[in-house]
């Protein structure tokens, strides 16, 4: 059950809190970690295949190797995180033996459980889930995830989805706040979560964990955009590494993310950066094949 | 002792948990300003760094022409800092492997992630000195910074077994846990009331 006050839950919570305001980048290897790090990354994501070479190539996605996870982790002093499959809790011990500061319980990869997700309320590593409304963002919680952030559509460079679906948490949360109590049971039910849960975001105004922005941020104005728009930080998939000039990029997009209000800067940090990654719009991918309905 | 009127307080808002600071100090009444540019600094009469990563924080600080205005404002006008912020107003970095480079505003030497990653992150009550006898406050680490040597001048308010976690030096406090993670304004107050002078 949802539980604020448990003291392991609430210093998980209190290292996404660390995380506001920053960019968390996917890296596949020490180099790249290294230089996201320098760009001014507050965390790094590390993985064997960012997410538009998985979309291409096809085959089982799964945890990272653990030798391409220990040299990240000694390349960089910031936090590493690592996914793990959907419902693969062993994967996730594993990776907490390891001593990962965060794992991304993660659509991206191929899922190990189609009905289940990891109860993560066991673990003493903090977990971060995806969502694409607020009824998956509370269910997300109430197992005990202690961040939650957008799953756009990833690996296509297209923001549409992410943006979609902050709108969709944003909006509802907002309503919320003025439902009456026999609404907001009537939410708890639909969503099947608790009521008790339902009336902390109803009472807040806002999730009870912090609400990053995920999938398609492929330019600093993407990231910007995704700030204004609710997210308290960004993660950046295959935007950076797959684009002409990972380093240019991953340091325009981290200072867009800080000064996503000031517009002069986003512009300032928006020249001379090369191609983007090349993308695919994410509606034109069958339904199928879109990561975000696992 | 009263919270002085007028003054605004600056928090540091390049990334971390600027808005739990900002939080506290509206629920105290307090003004604020957001600060991301030296201009920022010109406006108000104190500053919190927050915590955060003090990486990323350090980049920033340069990228965006910060260091020089911001050590000068940190020299002379109240400033506290919290776990990441705690580190840039040290002297030194023990560990520099990413090459932070301190402010030096308080004569302490500190080890960045000093009790370990997240897994040794912990949530605690802990005995504070704030000048009226002695209170417990709750106190966060979330790989918290180890303060390893302190200098003469530095007054130590609160230990964690033997080592230092919340220093004072003249107008800068600094603690390795976080306080405004939870409803507690214990050391915000402590600050607001006594460095104001």
């Amino acid at each position: 059950m949802w539980n604020a006050e448990d003291k392991q839950y609430k210093v998980k919570v209190g290292l996404a809190e660390m995380l506001k305001g920053g960019v968390i980048m996917d890296v596949t290897t020490a180099e790249q970690a290294k230089i996201a790090e320098q760009a001014g990354a507050a965390s790094v994501m590390a993985l064997e295949r960012v997410p538009a070479d998985i979309r291409a190539e096809g085959g089982v996605a799964r945890m990272a190797d653990l030798d391409v996870i220990e040299k990240i982790k000694r390349a960089v002093t910031i936090p590493v995180m690592a996914k793990c499959r959907i419902g693969h809790f062993v994967e996730a011990r594993v990776l907490e033996t390891m001593e990962i500061d965060f794992i991304d319980e993660s659509e991206v990869l191929t899922p190990a459980d189609n009905m289940y997700h990891i109860d993560k309320w066991p673990f003493r590593v903090p977990f971060v889930c995806g969502c694409r409304d607020l009824g998956e963002a509370l269910r997300r919680i109430s197992e005990g995830a202690a961040m939650i952030r957008t799953k756009g559509e990833a690996g296509t460079g297209d923001i549409s989805q992410a943006v979609k679906h902050l709108r969709a948490i944003g909006g509802v949360m907002k309503s919320l706040t003025v439902m009456s109590n026999e609404e907001l049971y009537g939410a708890a039910k639909e969503w099947r979560v608790s009521i008790d849960l339902v009336k902390v975001v109803a009472k807040l105004g806002k999730l009870p964990v912090p609400n990053f922005a995920a999938g398609g941020v492929a330019t600093p104005a993407d990231a910007a955009l995704c700030m204004h728009l609710g997210a308290e930080a960004v993660f950046v998939g295959s935007g950076i590494f797959k684009s002409s000039d990972p380093e240019k990029r991953a340091k325009a997009i981290v200072s867009a993310t800080t000064h996503y209000k000031d517009f002069a800067i986003i512009a300032e940090y928006s020249h001379g950066l090369g191609e983007p990654m090349k993308g695919i719009a994410a509606e034109s991918i069958p339904l199928e094949s879109q990561l975000q309905g696992r | 002792m009263e919270i002085p009127k007028n003054i605004t307080v600056g928090v540091l808002a390049i990334q971390g948990d600027f808005e739990r600071h900002l939080a506290q100090l509206d629920s105290l009444g307090v003004p604020h300003r957001e600060v991301r540019l030296a201009a920022d600094l010109d406006r108000i009469d104190g500053l919190i760094l927050p915590g955060g990563e003090s990486t990323t924080m350090d980049i920033m600080i340069d990228r965006f022409k910060l260091r020089e205005p911001l050590t000068r404002f940190c020299r002379t006008k109240p400033v506290y800092g919290t776990c990441a912020g705690m580190i840039l107003l040290s002297r030194l970095i023990r560990d520099n492997q990413s090459r932070v480079k301190p402010l030096n505003i308080i004569d302490i030497e500190v080890l960045r992630n000093g009790y370990g990653r997240q897994l040794f992150s912990s949530d605690e009550r802990l005995e504070v000195n704030l000048g009226n006898g002695t209170k417990h406050v709750e106190a966060t680490f979330i790989r918290a910074p180890k303060i390893v040597a302190i200098g003469s001048g530095v007054e130590v308010l609160a230990r964690r077994g033997t080592d230092p976690v919340l220093v004072k030096s003249g107008k800068a406090l600094a603690s390795a846990f976080h306080n405004e993670l939870g409803g507690e304004t214990a050391i915000l107050r402590h600050f607001l009331t006594h460095y104001f002078v």
